[in-house]
């Protein structure tokens, strides 16, 4: 089989296999979902995601260990991931050669000529891996791996639903995607400029792949130094811009092997020898290329701490920010957060959100949740996020864990936050309407909202009674009041005996009013008041965990009259509220 | 980069340079390609032409009913309601419907049946906030044996639907006993308007999981709550609504009522076995149930309702709804004249 043969076929292989995951990366039980399948394997893969967190927390998560594999094997071999296996590489391998078909080799082989444009990417590196020395992981945001999972799974994916069903029978939402998705389709549109545009240029796990190619022992390269005329036929389908009929450019070649399949003379191979037209690597260490990485992994150094001035983890965090359950405190957390979204995809809910503002610049795309979204508050007997999340930035927390119970008795449950009453706009509190969803829906048993219970005269509820007849009386003026005083939640009481039991009001029209016993001294002339019943709901903070299921319930459908805010939350010392 | 190109270049390979004017076949194709679009688009407009600019609201054809899923009366004096004592829900049911004159009475071959469950919460049946999987087995095994082509099993629980029909268990029960669960897509869902009605006006309901339906039984637990006193057969029947349904716990009691009229079940099945006593709807603690060993078979809900509310320790005038829902003819709170039955599990079986 010809090397360009089993390189398509891998990399279609890890293409499908990418799809796979995010296709049954639904919670459940199905053979399509989510059960066993290893979604995380192609994530943990990345060494950037490795080195990252390494820097970040002095610490190498299990499944992180296939990173230093794959490293490893990059030491020896080149760049492999990159021409065999990167889902985001084969997707824009596909797309340079879908914006050039039917061009010529001299056009081609033109845009495949070494530019200074490939340093930036090395530039990147630098600077992510000078914040995650000060413990602000940003790899996710250009990494490869994360940032395709993250569009196809929260942009892409979410397209097939709606009507069709493909994954899930409701569409399914996502804070400020445009702009997931917009980033994706810039840079498959950029293949159209530069074959593997983002690869060459942008990629930084590409970056830290070319730093390791450099000193493999095996690589593509001449075996002669002979000139070879100037057909360049090597270069027309150069996906790494390396120049293959030169000097090689070692750092740059992605190991497509399109060079080796193309040459009509067969003079470039495979080997453990250098190429005998010489070779060189970008940065070039010895000039201003090592002036440049130092600038730019200084710059990212000096970038990590700048959130910490904002007290972005302490006092100044937006009190909205809530994070799944089991995340670590935020100063760990964004230590660890890939942006991959893969928590996102498997909440069932649908209520962890890619953040755009709420966890400030330095946490776009982190996971947040949102309340307003989705199908339900958090689950209490769900803990799919920490199970998928591929660094552990949310811990696995096993369901006892989260429930507090068993040996988690004494820590008692894992709380993402408080709710809070708005008594201004609560229906029960602000406007004299029976409601008490919030307290219907709460899980927590005994339940973390308590009514108390109240009768609330009624405006225009000041009745003068014509007569009275057993549990019958006859009003001198017509009813009018708003809401149904027939539904049950209305009552009556003499005017001037407030401790009197007002009566319940059981049917009657207009001018007549009946009465499920009969009130104790009503007469003609005399005036009774119409009360309605309230139940006002009042959040008991010993006991709630800040699920949600309140806010997402509440009928005031715009700006929720009982609202979640992170006072409380497990994962945060400081952040604790109650004595 | 390009050379600009010498004047006259262009005519020659097909482009007229404007300069030295157009020939009279290119100017004719021009003025034929430009009234043809001119043409197109003011055809294009007169038929997209709307004089009166949009309407306040996108109005649509509204439903008026669920349906009517009754079964014809048992001749007078035989019982139209049961209640069975014991533990196991599974001799429970098959007692139960016997007493009331078997599942034949109420499923025909060919028949398609909907079961009516409450799936309301992702929470395990042990919990009893939800219809307990081995009733819901019960039942889909009765329908088929009583010839039913096809039995399906729905809800429009508050958690996600996925998550609260697995967890339940009833996912599982609907497997392995030959029913198909419903999941409630928005493709479900269809306006309607209660005739009379006040609060369901032009509100989405479950409609599409009725299409082809012929019988319709409810299985609901007996549960508290809060607003409406208790959760039994006819507040089960709020799991037919879509939208921001929750609007209507302003007036719980009066939705309640409308739900009756929404839809009329063939029988209802409420299953007290164990009554979820306080913390409902949800539970969340073995502590919040209580065994009451009871399951009430009714063809109507308010009697079965009636009946259950005493399970919670309460007493029917603390249900407004009862009499609204009477008042509404969806039911009668008279259980006597139902010609009510008492068995006993235990007895019976030995």
């Amino acid at each position: 089989m010809r090397i360009v043969v089993a390189r398509r076929v891998s990399q279609g292989f890890f293409l499908l296999l990418f799809l796979w995951f995010c296709l049954v990366a639904t919670v459940g039980a199905g053979w399509m979902q989510l059960r066993g399948w290893p979604i995380n394997w192609l994530l943990s893969l990345d060494p950037l995601t490795a080195l990252g967190t390494m820097l970040a927390t002095h610490t190498l998560y299990a499944p992180l260990l296939w990173g230093l594999g794959a490293l490893a094997l990059t030491l020896f071999v080149g760049r492999f991931f990159c021409g065999f296996v990167c889902p985001l590489g084969t997707l824009n391998q596909m797309t340079g050669w879908l914006a050039r078909l039917g061009r010529a080799p001299k056009d081609r082989a033109e845009d495949n000529r070494p530019g200074r444009g490939q340093m930036v990417k090395y530039a990147l590196l630098a600077f992510f891996l000078g914040c995650a020395a000060l413990g602000g992981l940003q790899t996710g945001l250009l990494d490869p791996l994360p940032l395709v999972f993250r569009s196809v799974n929260l942009a892409l994916l979410p397209l097939a639903d709606p009507g069709v069903g493909v994954i899930h029978d409701a569409s399914r939402h996502y804070e400020g995607v445009w702009w997931i998705g917009l980033v994706f389709l810039a840079i498959l549109a950029l293949n159209a400029v530069r074959p593997r545009f983002f690869c060459r240029m942008i990629c930084p796990l590409g970056a830290l792949f070319g730093l390791a190619a450099r000193i493999a022992p095996w690589r593509i390269g001449k075996a002669t130094d002979k000139s070879c005329g100037d057909c360049r036929l090597c270069e027309s389908h150069c996906e790494g811009g390396c120049r293959p009929s030169g000097t090689l450019v070692v750092s740059e070649c992605l190991l497509c092997c399109n060079c080796l399949d193309r040459c009509p003379s067969g003079r470039i191979g495979f080997s453990g020898r250098a190429s005998a037209a010489g070779e060189t690597a970008v940065p070039d260490f010895s000039r201003r290329g090592a002036v440049a990485l130092l600038a730019a992994g200084a710059a990212g150094a000096l970038a990590a701490p700048l959130w910490r001035v904002e007290d972005a983890a302490g006092l100044g965090r937006s009190p909205s920010l809530i994070r799944p359950p089991g995340s670590l405190d935020e100063e760990r957390f964004l230590a660890r957060c890939i942006r991959c979204g893969q928590c996102m995809r498997a909440c069932p809910s649908n209520i962890i959100q890619p953040s755009v503002t709420t966890a400030g610049l330095i946490g776009l795309w982190t996971p947040a949740l949102n309340y307003r979204l989705g199908r339900s508050g958090c689950q209490p007997n769900c803990i799919a996020c920490g199970q998928v999340c591929p660094t552990a930035a949310i811990r696995p927390l096993s369901l006892s864990e989260k429930l507090g119970q068993g040996d988690y008795t004494a820590a008692g449950p894992i709380r993402l936050g408080t709710a809070f009453v708005d008594r201004t706009r609560c229906l029960p509190w602000a406007m004299g309407r029976p409601c008490i969803v919030c307290q219907e829906v709460c899980p927590v048993s005994p339940k973390a909202i308590a009514v108390r219970e109240v009768f609330e005269p009624v405006r225009g509820g000041r009745l003068l009674l014509a007569g009275a007849r057993g549990s019958t009386l006859a009003l001198a003026r017509p009813l009018a009041v708003s809401g149904n005083p027939a539904s049950g939640d209305y009552y009556v009481r003499l005017l001037g005996a407030p401790e009197a039991n007002p009566v319940r009001l059981v049917g009657g029209g207009a001018t007549e009013l009946t009465l499920a016993a009969a009130l104790p001294a009503a007469a003609p002339g005399r005036e009774v008041e119409l009360l309605v019943h309230l139940m006002q709901p009042q959040v008991d903070p010993a006991r709630c965990v800040g699920c949600g299921m309140c806010e997402h319930e509440c009928p005031v459908s715009g700006l929720r009259a009982i609202r979640v805010t992170s006072e409380n939350e497990s994962r945060s010392g400081p952040g604790r509220m109650l004595a | 980069m390009t050379l600009p190109k010498p004047p006259g270049e262009g005519a020659a390979t097909g482009s007229p340079d404007l300069r030295q004017g157009l020939d009279r076949r290119q100017f004719l194709r021009r003025l034929a390609g430009a009234s043809v679009l001119a043409v197109a688009a003011g055809g294009l407009g007169a038929a997209l032409y709307d004089p009166k600019g949009p309407a306040g609201a996108a109005g649509g054809k509204v439903l008026a009913s669920l349906g009517d899923f009754r079964a014809a009366p048992p001749p007078a004096g035989k019982p139209r309601l049961a209640t069975v004592h014991g533990a196991d829900r599974r001799a429970m049911f098959d007692l139960g419907v016997k007493a009331l004159g078997g599942m034949e009475a109420f499923v025909s071959r060919g028949d398609v049946v909907l079961l009516k469950v409450n799936a309301a919460f992702a929470s395990p049946a042990i919990l009893g906030a939800t219809t307990h999987p081995d009733l819901l087995a019960a039942a889909i095994e009765a329908c088929r044996a009583a010839g039913a082509s096809r039995v399906l099993v729905t809800d429009n629980p508050i958690n996600s639907p996925e998550s609260c029909f697995e967890v339940s268990g009833l996912s599982g029960a609907a497997r392995s006993s030959g029913a198909t669960t419903l999941l409630p897509r928005p493709a479900l869902f269809s306006p309607l308007t209660l005739p009379g009605g006040r609060l369901i006006t032009d509100w989405p309901v479950l409609a599409g999981a009725f299409a082809g339906v012929t019988k319709v039984i409810a299985l609901a637990p007996v549960k508290d709550h809060q607003r409406a006193g208790a959760s039994m057969s006819l507040k089960n029947f709020y799991g037919l609504l879509g939208g921001r349904r929750n609007i209507f716990h302003q007036d719980i009691n009066g939705v309640i009522a409308e739900l009756g009229q929404l839809m009329r079940p063939t029988l209802v099945v409420l299953d007290g076995v164990s009554a979820m006593m306080a913390n409902g709807p949800t539970g969340g603690s073995l502590a919040d149930l209580k065994a009451t060993n009871t399951m009430i078979f009714s063809v109507d809900p308010v009697a079965a309702d009636t009946l259950g509310v005493a399970l919670l320790g309460r007493a029917p005038a603390d249900l407004p709804y009862l009499a609204l829902a009477q008042a509404a003819g969806v039911g009668t709170m008279d259980v006597a004249s139902l010609a009510p039955v008492t068995l006993t599990l235990d007895k019976a079986a030995g």
